[in-house]
Formats: C-alpha cells, sequence, structure tokens
C-alpha cells in the first residue's frame, strides 16, 4: 500500500540538519511562557509517539492502525504501578516499555502474516480488543473513569518533577535520545534492511533475509518507544483513560507521521507539532478541530506528498548528495 | 547429485492446475532452458522451486537436500537465486544501495563498488534504480541475483522486453557466469535460448512436452506445432 511517496532522508545527513534546524524554529516559540511550556512538552512527547510510528509507516512499510495500543498499554503501567506505590521513575519506565515490547512480539507473531489493507484492518481489530478490554477491567483499569492522580516521578536526583521546566528538560532529553537511537537504528544495517522489506518483501527473501524476523523486530521496535513515550505522557497529565487506547488516537499519530513527512523521522516530529498546535489553537474557538484536521491532510495529499517538511526540503533543494549505504 | 530435483510438483490457482505431475532435473553446471507457450507455468515452476509459493504436493530438493517444507529465505541461503520477470528492485534506492542489500549490507563497502566496475555500472551508482533505463533495470535483476556467488541460479526471462543490443549485453553476462553455476532461464527469444543452452524442456499446460538437445528440439514436431510455430520467427 503506498500512501506516500519515498524520500530517502536517511541517505542525507545534510538534510536531517536541515529538518532538525526546522523543527527547532517552528518549536522554540513555544516556550515563552507556561501554557507553551506545556504544549511544547506535549508536542516532544507525541513527536516520540510519531518517529516510533514512521519506523513502522516510512521505513518497514507497515500502515498500523493500533500504535496507540503501546502507547497506551505502557502509560496504563505506569499507572497501575503507581497505584501498587511504585514511584520510582526508572521502574516504572523499563515496565512500561517491557510490557509494550512483549504485547508487540504476541500481536506481531500473528498480524505481521498479512500485508496491505488486511493488515491495517487487522492491527485495528485488535487495536479496539484491548481498548474494549481496558474499558470493561474496571478493577484493573479503572474503566471509563481511567486512573487519575499519578503524580509526577522521582528520578532519585535532587531535581523535583514537579516542576514544569525540570520535566520539560526531562521530556528534552528523551526526545534527543530517542532521535539520536532511530538516526543510528535507520543507518544500521538492520535498519536499511527493513528499508528492503518496503520496497520489495520477495526480493529480501530471494536475496535470503528473513523477512518477518526484519517485520517483527521493527514492530518490536516501534512498540518500544511508543512505550517511552505512554510513561513520559501519563507522568505528564497525571491520568489515563481508554481513550488512550482508541483507534481516534492511533489515527491522530498516522496523521501526525503523514502530514509531517514519512520516512524522515524529523517529519512526523513537525506533524506533531503541527497537529497539536492547531488543535490547541483551534479547539479554543470551535469544537469542529477534526474538521481542519481533515482539511489540513487533503492540502498535504494534494500539495505536499512527503509531508510537510518533503515540502520543505524541496524549496531548498541544494546539489544533490546522495551517499550509499556502506560510505 | 542433482543441483535441483523437482519430483511430481502439482499446483492449483483455485480451479486451474497450473503445474500437473510435474517431475524435473538438472545437473550440477548445467545451462538448461525451458520454453513454452504464455500461461504453460513457466513462472510458477520457478515460484514453487524458490518456495515464494508452496506446491500442493510434490517435493523439491536443490544438490540433494529435501527443502519442500523450507521458506524461501532458508533456500536462498543454500546458494539458490532468481531474478524475476517483471522488475522486483529496491525502485527507491541508489543502485549501490541495491547492490550493498543483496551483500546483506556488507562490512566492506568496497566490494559493492568493485562488482559494479566489473559489471560496467559503476558510474550510474548514485541514480536510483526507478530512474535507471529499462534495459539497465534489467541488468541489476541479473547482478542482485549474482552478487551473491549462487551455485543455483534461476532466470526468468532476462532479456524480455528489451533491444537487441541489450539482449545481447545480458547473454554475454549469462555465458560469462562460472561454469560450476547451474543456470536455469525461462526465454522466449530462441537466439538466447541455443546461444545459452545445454538442454531445453518444453513446458505446455503445466506438464513437461518435451526435454532434449537444442538440435533434438529444433526438430520435434510435436515441439515445432506447439511453440516454435507461434513464437519462433521473433520473441515477443
Ligand atoms: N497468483 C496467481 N493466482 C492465480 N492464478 C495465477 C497466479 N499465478 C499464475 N496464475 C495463473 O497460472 C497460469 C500460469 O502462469 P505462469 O505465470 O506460471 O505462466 P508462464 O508460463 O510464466 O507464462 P508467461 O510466458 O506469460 O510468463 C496462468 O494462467 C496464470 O494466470
Ligand atoms: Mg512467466
Amino acid at each position: 500500500m503506498k500512501l506516500t511517496e519515498k524520500i530517502d532522508f536517511y541517505q542525507k545527513p545534510r538534510d536531517f540538519w536541515r529538518g532538525l534546524i526546522t523543527l527547532i524554529l517552528i518549536l522554540t516559540p513555544l516556550g515563552i511562557n507556561s501554557y507553551g511550556l506545556s504544549l511544547l512538552t506535549q508536542v516532544l512527547i507525541f513527536g516520540i509517539l510519531a518517529m516510533s510510528l514512521d519506523i513502522l509507516i516510512g521505513y518497514t512499510g507497515l500502515v498500523s492502525f493500533n500504535h496507540a495500543t503501546f502507547f497506551g498499554v505502557s502509560a496504563y503501567t505506569t499507572g497501575i504501578l503507581f497505584y501498587c506505590g511504585w514511584k520510582n521513575f526508572w521502574l516504572t519506565l523499563g515496565a512500561g516499555i517491557a510490557v509494550s515490547t512483549a504485547l508487540a512480539i504476541l500481536l506481531g507473531l500473528v498480524v505481521l502474516r498479512s500485508s496491505g489493507p488486511y493488515f491495517l484492518m487487522i492491527t485495528l481489530a485488535f487495536g479496539q480488543m484491548i481498548f474494549a478490554l481496558a474499558w470493561r477491567w474496571r478493577s484493573l483499569t479503572g474503566g471509563d473513569d481511567g486512573l487519575p492522580g499519578i503524580s509526577r516521578p522521582d528520578l532519585g536526583l535532587p531535581v523535583s518533577m514537579e516542576n514544569n521546566i525540570s520535566f520539560y528538560y526531562l521530556v528534552l532529553v528523551f526526545f534527543l535520545a530517542t532521535l539520536f537511537a532511530l538516526w543510528k537504528f535507520v543507518h544500521s544495517p538492520l535498519g536499511m534492511s527493513v528499508v528492503g522489506v518496503r520496497e520489495s518483501e520477495s526480493r529480501m527473501q530471494a536475496l535470503g533475509y528473513n523477512t518477518f524476523g526484519l517485520k517483527l523486530a521493527a514492530y518490536a521496535l516501534a512498540a518500544a518507544v511508543s512505550g517511552l513515550a505512554g510513561v513520559l505522557y501519563v507522568y505528564f497529565t497525571g491520568f489515563i483513560s481508554p481513550q488512550e487506547l482508541n483507534w481516534t488516537m492511533s489515527g491522530l499519530i498516522i496523521l501526525m507521521v503523514i502530514i509531517g513527512g514519512a520516512g524522515t523521522l524529523v517529519g512526523p516530529v513537525i506533524g506533531a507539532a503541527v497537529i497539536l498546535v492547531l488543535q490547541n489553537l483551534i479547539s479554543s474557538y470551535t469544537d469542529r478541530w477534526p474538521l481542519f484536521m481533515g482539511i489540513l491532510f487533503i492540502l498535504c495529499v494534494m500539495y505536499a506528498r512527503n509531508g510537510i517538511l518533503g515540502y520543505f526540503l524541496k524549496l531548498f533543494k541544494g546539489g544533490k548528495n546522495h551517499e550509499g549505504i556502506g560510505s | 547429485m542433482k543441483a535441483l530435483e523437482v519430483k511430481d510438483i502439482t499446483k492449483k490457482y483455485g480451479g486451474l492446475k497450473v503445474l500437473r505431475h510435474l517431475s524435473l532435473s538438472v545437473a550440477p553446471g548445467e545451462r538448461r532452458a525451458i520454453i513454452g507457450p504464455n500461461g504453460a507455468g513457466k513462472t510458477t515452476l520457478f515460484n514453487t522451486i524458490t518456495g515464494l509459493s508452496k506446491p500442493d504436493s510434490g517435493k523439491i530438493y536443490i544438490f540433494g537436500k529435501n527443502v519442500t517444507r523450507l521458506s524461501a529465505y532458508h533456500r536462498a541461503r543454500l546458494g539458490l537465486s532468481r531474478t524475476f520477470q517483471r522488475n522486483n528492485l529496491f525502485f527507491n534506492l541508489t543502485l549501490l544501495d541495491n547492490i550493498n542489500l543483496a551483500l546483506h549490507v556488507n562490512r566492506s563497502p568496497q566490494k559493492a563498488r568493485d562488482f559494479l566496475q566489473h559489471w560496467g555500472l559503476y558510474h550510474r551508482k548514485n541514480v536510483k534504480v526507478k530512474e535507471l533505463s529499462y534495459g539497465e533495470q534489467r541488468q541489476v535483476e541479473l547482478l542482485l541475483a549474482l552478487v551473491q556467488s549462487p551455485r543455483l541460479m534461476l532466470l526468468d526471462e532476462p532479456t524480455a522486453g528489451i533491444s537487441q543490443g541489450e539482449s545481447r549485453v545480458i547473454t554475454r553476462m549469462i555465458q560469462g557466469l562460472p561454469r560450476e553455476v547451474t543456470v536455469i532461464i525461462i526465454e522466449h527469444d530462441m537466439e538466447v535460448v541455443f546461444n545459452l543452452a545445454d538442454r531445453i524442456t518444453v513446458l505446455n499446460r503445466g506438464q513437461i512436452l518435451y526435454e532434449g538437445t537444442a538440435a533434438e528440439v529444433r526438430t520435434h514436431p510435436a515441439v515445432k506445432e506447439i511453440y516454435l510455430g507461434s513464437a519462433g520467427e521473433e520473441g515477443p
């Protein structure tokens, strides 16, 4: 299934830096007041989430429609552990990531046997099953009330995370670490092989690659990273409800990836920023903001097939500077 | 030991029997051509040998090993490689990256460069494969199958749709393969077939109609009627 045209962003470090600078320019003004800071923190968390989905959509060619599952399950894990008295950030972080990764491996063994639109539908189905489970299993999840009152974590450091600026820096550190790690991943032999699967799975098999294993690895990695986002999210908002597991959330993350520019890592962060800022601006005037989201999406499909980032890169496209995998 | 042994393979698509109790064996180092009309089941035979699709019954041996239940990538690791009838490349990646992937992203990038140098495509290394000419893409199709130094190669109409000049380039590439490599080639162009093949297998409606040397096939009446009669003048 072809949702986007592919740009080989990962081959051109120069474009990566351009993208990062664009991103910083977009984000800086947000940091000026406490409202902006909170929005910026949210953008970075969703940026991590959107980047993780980009590994699947942009690099592996898997349009997964249950990415919110891994995000939400990890957030719930953190919330439930908090209710059990686990206050240590690093323990809950490890637990949240472990649970979503394990779930991805289990689900992946089933859903990765299908491809294209079938893959999209079966992931959607599993996502909604888990959404329904969170809704019903009141004793564990609080049902539709969710789990409120989760306080900021204890990092074992002298700074308190109750301070929004400290928490912002915590998120920023994780954001940059994720960006760096995923950038390394897509340039590693494993990351390149995953792009090969996107381009032609049958050719990869004929070349001796275990393509199922490659897809499973990408799926697990994406889930682990969205698990990280889930932990940060629940500590940021102090609250988790089934809505975070719903397909609308999964759809929103897909929009972030596609509007920003799939297959670019930085693009989906721009997508997250644009969507969250628009959502905040527009929803203070009208509750029809999904309508605007739809218009934005249509504009992107019509005028910027490579997303917002792809559009800007084309504008200041300099010399062609292709480099090979091995160079 | 045979390089390839196909024993009593049957393959159905819905009600359509594409391969019917087909058996075939190819000796190591042999150059075998498979010819037959459109829809005879040639590509399907390749797909079952490489593991891209599973036969309904029958067995497949590669270098004496029963691979019937092995997945495609496992078979490839035994030294089996193939080209596709319709170009099946990493179109959005550069030529060099295509070769790198075929080499399993080898630690020494020099190997891919040397390889392209050897085959005269080095100057195109940074071009995205989708931007290469069709003839060049056809060469890359062959290069991806070559680069891992396979022991058994299945080539599905490597010269389909290209000019005579380009076709000669490809024929020479195949002729230049080391003699110990076993090559099975599906080909409509009889000039290419007679240039390359030691033996020819004629496939029709999922069955083997005839098998023999080039000279024998040329003169066989039934073969002439079914195949050469219609496609003998000029390959499609
Ligand atoms: N995946 C499939 N699903 C259904 N039918 C198929 C499939 N693959 C092949 N067929 C049918 O099987 C028959 C044999 O196809 P195949 O591609 O093997 O023929 P071929 O000998 O390679 O022909 P050509 O010379 O045109 O390449 C055809 O009738 C084709 O329509
Ligand atoms: Mg065919």
